[in-house]
């Protein structure tokens, strides 16, 4: 029993690793770049709701704070990409890299100035609700995670498959100029994306934020979605749930059953394995340049 | 603009390729080591700071600028030279032999996992990398005996053949210490640059496919650069543990990790000159900003002192303007004012045009 | 003997047979032309000769020792040099370190030698420059020295990938088409740049290439390929007068 508890809540945590990651996916799948601030834009998406929810501060219901929340960051993804991103169009991968680990610590010291450093709980109509039964105990809010989860990889797999827009931005990431000449507007589906990828993100940190509390420094979490998406190939997006889900389940089952430091590095170790095995990932994509 | 008149081929080989600019250097060189006679114990202690970051700078932009594999975790390096410094002088053994042992050490360590890691490509390895940080800081904590875990570890005060150069007690001799060890690696850097290995390290970092075409073996390559850098960041963390004295895991946060990629693309990705001018940037920000902090508070009674990150946020924001803006660098921009005033009056704006590259994928069918 | 030996070449990816059974031998001395239509497998021959794919089945014998199983990095070093199509250059590198670049397989010191710039470095690198330099009188490249690639025009770039391959100092170097995008006179100078590595270095070429005037021009033997497989060989004239390589460039179809 005990074993089936951590499960589920380890698939609850892995769903929130594997949201993230799907940001980390969706950006590279349009622009074949990483966005090393997909973390901090969970915490700041957590931390926004928070700030429209919450009764201390501006205290609107929750079913509107939270898609006002992913709104606004719909916004800030957009936006980051209009003035900052666009301008690296033609530099190397490795600027995109640094220029985001950069806009994660200014996401990091904007929550820092409104919020405060220490810890805040989202109020939440689920918080503390639990179901019970055969004697397991689920928690409401672990239920919302992995509900909203699956629906949510379900409508942007669609998205990026099915939809003209969405293989248009997959034509994009594999030949930008290739792509601008027949005619995909590069430009406007990448600020697409990063929009995206801000609400994705939203989503991911209100999650985190129902099953506890909140500080600037979640958006450290990123790493292990990291871990998750290159687990699960960077190019695929359901790679990207199933990695967050393999990471959310091994790490508490391992601090189980593995001396604690050792079980910390789990996720990375698994990722390290998957690397030097498969180095594009479980799904991967990747094949050798052509020449 | 002064026109060189070449008369063999050594004048391409050597170092500097105008007598003027070696005796730059060498004024250069001459001034930082008078520096303990100009300035007072406060001021040399942050030169020596900043020859530290400069050493650990140009440890990554070995990886980063000269064979183009990104670490975000280089941090790990800095952690296993100070550790591994510390903890054989603990136990007798003498600085100059703990010294370079720390720097093999994470030399080693550095090329081992960089044998598995070379197979992947740019954004894998920063990855790998980044996990290899962790690992290594949970490794840390893990090995109590040798590392203090979480407690910390003390740098015994260094003597060698007789002198004292202690951080605190005989801070020039510490200072000179530091100052030797940065011009040997400089110089041995430089050389490798003008030599097949170095030409090798750029050929891996351009194409990987005519690197091979040329008989370079490119997996080996990579893990020689980057054992290289780790190494001489490994040297860098045994100083910086003795800068400090104390420490434990902290010290070599993942920020670590990213001021020192800040070091090497503030300063000019590519240049060995770049690790000094973002080391000089980011040891002297905060004093800007403590100078800056303190005069707002006296003039205008605005207090900025109450704002923590403040330092973080403006090295961000730095960052992302000159990766917009100035992708060479300070070095790089340096390149182009000179050059604005050498041929003065026959500059042109398109002259510094940037050759932009187009994406194109790595994944192919 | 011959020089270079192609038995019963094939690679397929996934169910497509980009080369299916080919075969040619290469005589030393001699300038020896693929063609074909594009998608041919023109340049898959040459990535398997240079042992960036992996051949399905066949054998590569070089200078009578099979290399099939040989890394890319060891080409090199046994006298095969080549270019790219698309031209793999060190783009942030200047002509001269380029050329340099090339004479890896010579290099006789060890990177520790190197940090430390031993005289032997010195030395060395003096040797590596003059044969350097031969090649930069050779490719009329003197102009360019100092100048970085990605400054240069598309034309100076091509003689700067074919001065890499010829400072490896080979026996065999595989062109890939080295005219494409050239006008008319920078064309006519790789016609005679031709002429003279087999004339006065002593190489073997083996080109791709779908200028058909210089083919005539230069190569004593034609391959042409369609579809992964051999279509005809003999010299240019009897290869463009073939009828299945005539509806192979027509697109007739007859040839399949």
């Amino acid at each position: 029993m005990e074993v089936i508890q951590l499960i589920i809540g380890g698939l609850a945590n892995g769903c929130i690793y594997g949201l993230v990651a799907l940001g980390f996916v969706m950006i590279y799948k349009s622009s074949e770049g990483v966005n090393f601030a997909q973390g901090d834009m969970m915490m700041l998406g957590a931390f926004i709701a928070l700030g429209l929810g919450n009764a201390d501060e501006l205290g609107l219901p929750f079913w509107l704070a939270v898609p006002l929340a992913i709104a606004i960051m719909f916004g800030v993804g957009w936006g980051v990409e209009r003035v900052v991103v666009r301008k690296l169009f033609g530099q190397p991968q490795f600027a995109l890299v640094i220029l985001t680990i950069a806009l994660g610590f200014v996401f990091r010291f904007v929550a820092g100035s409104i919020w405060g450093y220490s810890p805040l709980v989202l109020e939440t109509p689920f918080a503390g609700r639990n179901l019970g039964g055969g004697g397991l105990v689920i928690s409401l809010a672990d239920l919302v995670a992995i509900v909203v989860t699956l629906v949510l990889t379900l409508v942007l797999w669609l998205f990026f498959a099915r939809t003209k827009v969405g293989l248009a931005a997959q034509a994009a990431s594999q030949n930008q100029m290739a792509a601008y000449i027949v005619g995909v507007p590069v430009m406007r589906i990448n600020s697409l994306t990063w929009g995206l990828a801000g609400a994705v993100a939203t989503v991911a940190g209100v999650l985190y934020a129902t099953r506890g509390a909140i500080d600037p420094n979640i958006g450290l979490l990123g790493i292990k979605a990291f871990a998750a998406a290159v687990i699960g190939g960077l190019g695929s997006l359901p790679g990207a749930l199933i990695g967050g889900l393999i990471i959310g389940v091994v790490e508490p089952l391992a601090g189980r059953y593995i001396p604690g430091e050792l079980s910390k590095m789990s996720p990375y170790i698994i990722m390290l394995v998957v690397l030097v095995t498969r180095p594009g990932g479980l799904f991967a994509q990747m094949h050798a340049k052509k020449v | 603009m002064r026109i060189v008149f070449k008369t063999s081929y050594d004048s391409d080989i050597d170092l500097h390729e105008h007598w003027r600019r070696r005796a730059k250097y060498a004024v250069l060189v001459g001034i930082m080591a008078l520096l303990p006679f100009l300035v007072g114990e406060y001021y040399l202690a942050e030169a020596a700071n900043t020859l530290i970051w400069a050493l650990a700078g140009m440890g990554l932009m070995i990886a980063v600028g000269h064979t183009g594999q990104v670490s975000l975790g280089h941090a790990a390096f800095l952690a296993i030279g100070a550790y591994t410094d510390a903890a054989l002088m603990n136990v007798g053994v003498p600085f100059w032999i703990a010294f370079p042992a720390a720097g093999l050490m994470a030399g080693v360590f550095g090329a081992i996992i960089a044998i598995p890691a070379v197979r992947m490509s740019g954004i894998y390895l920063a990855i790998a990398t980044l996990a290899v940080f962790v690992i290594v800081e949970e490794l840390v904590i893990m090995l109590e005996p040798i590392t203090g875990g979480v407690g910390g570890i003390m740098a015994p005060s260094i003597t060698a053949f007789g002198i004292s150069f202690d951080r605190y007690g005989a801070l020039g001799n510490f200072y000179w210490l530091i100052l030797a060890v940065v011009v040997l690696v400089t110089w041995g850097y430089a050389n490798l640059m003008r030599s097949p290995t170095g030409r090798s390290f750029l050929a891996v970092r351009d194409s990987e496919v005519s690197a091979r075409a040329l008989g370079i073996n490119v997996t080996r390559t990579k893990a020689l650069a980057f054992g290289l850098s780790s190494g001489v960041t490994g040297l860098a963390g045994a100083l910086m543990g003795h800068y400090i004295g104390f420490f434990n895991y902290e010290l070599f946060s993942i920020f670590i990790s990213i001021n020192l990629l800040l070091v090497v693309t503030i300063g000019g990705l590519g240049f060995i000159q770049g690790a000094f001018l973002g080391a000089i940037l980011i040891t002297g920000m905060p004093q800007v900003i403590a100078i800056l902090r303190d005069s707002l508070n006296a003039n205008f009674g605005i207090n900025i002192g109450a704002v923590p990150g403040l330092d973080t946020m403006l090295f961000s924001v730095i960052l992302i303007l000159f990766i917009i803006f100035e992708p060479t660098g300070l070095y790089g921009r340096w390149l182009k004012i000179r050059t604005w005033f050498e041929i003065f009056p026959l500059a042109r704006r398109d002259m510094f045009r940037r050759h932009k590259t187009y994406l194109k994928t790595e994944r192919m069918k | 003997m011959s020089l270079l030996d192609v038995e019963n070449l094939a690679i397929h990816f996934g169910g497509v047979k980009a080369v299916d059974g080919v075969s040619f031998s290469v005589d030393p001395g001699e300038v020896f032309a693929i063609i074909g239509p594009n998608g041919a497998g023109k340049s898959t021959i040459f990535n398997l000769i240079s042992r960036i794919y992996e051949p399905t089945h066949g054998t590569i014998r070089f200078d009578g020792q099979d290399i099939t199983g040989f890394k890319a990095h060891d080409i090199a070093r046994l006298g095969i040099a080549r270019t790219f199509q698309n031209i793999e250059l060190f783009d942030h590198s200047t002509v001269l370190d380029n050329l340099l670049m090339g004479r890896h397989t010579h290099r006789a010191t060890n990177f520790v030698q190197d940090i430390l710039f031993l005289p032997k470095v010195r030395r060395e690198e003096r040797a590596h420059r003059e044969r350097v330099e031969e090649v930069i009188e050779f490719l009329e490249l003197e102009a360019y020295r100092k100048k970085r690639i990605e400054g240069l025009p598309y034309g100076v770039r091509k003689v700067v990938e074919i001065g890499r391959a010829l400072a490896i100092g080979p026996k065999l170097i595989l062109l890939d088409e080295p005219a494409s995008g050239l006008s008319v006179e920078e064309t006519q100078d790789v016609a005679y740049w031709i002429e003279d590595m087999r004339r006065d270095m002593g190489l073997t070429v083996l080109m791709v290439e779908h200028d058909m005037s210089l083919v005539t021009q230069v190569s004593d033997r034609v391959l042409a390929v369609a579809n992964g497989r051999p279509l005809a060989m003999g010299t240019a004239a009897e290869v463009q007068a073939d009828p299945g390589v005539q509806a192979a460039y027509l697109g007739t179809g007859a040839a399949a």
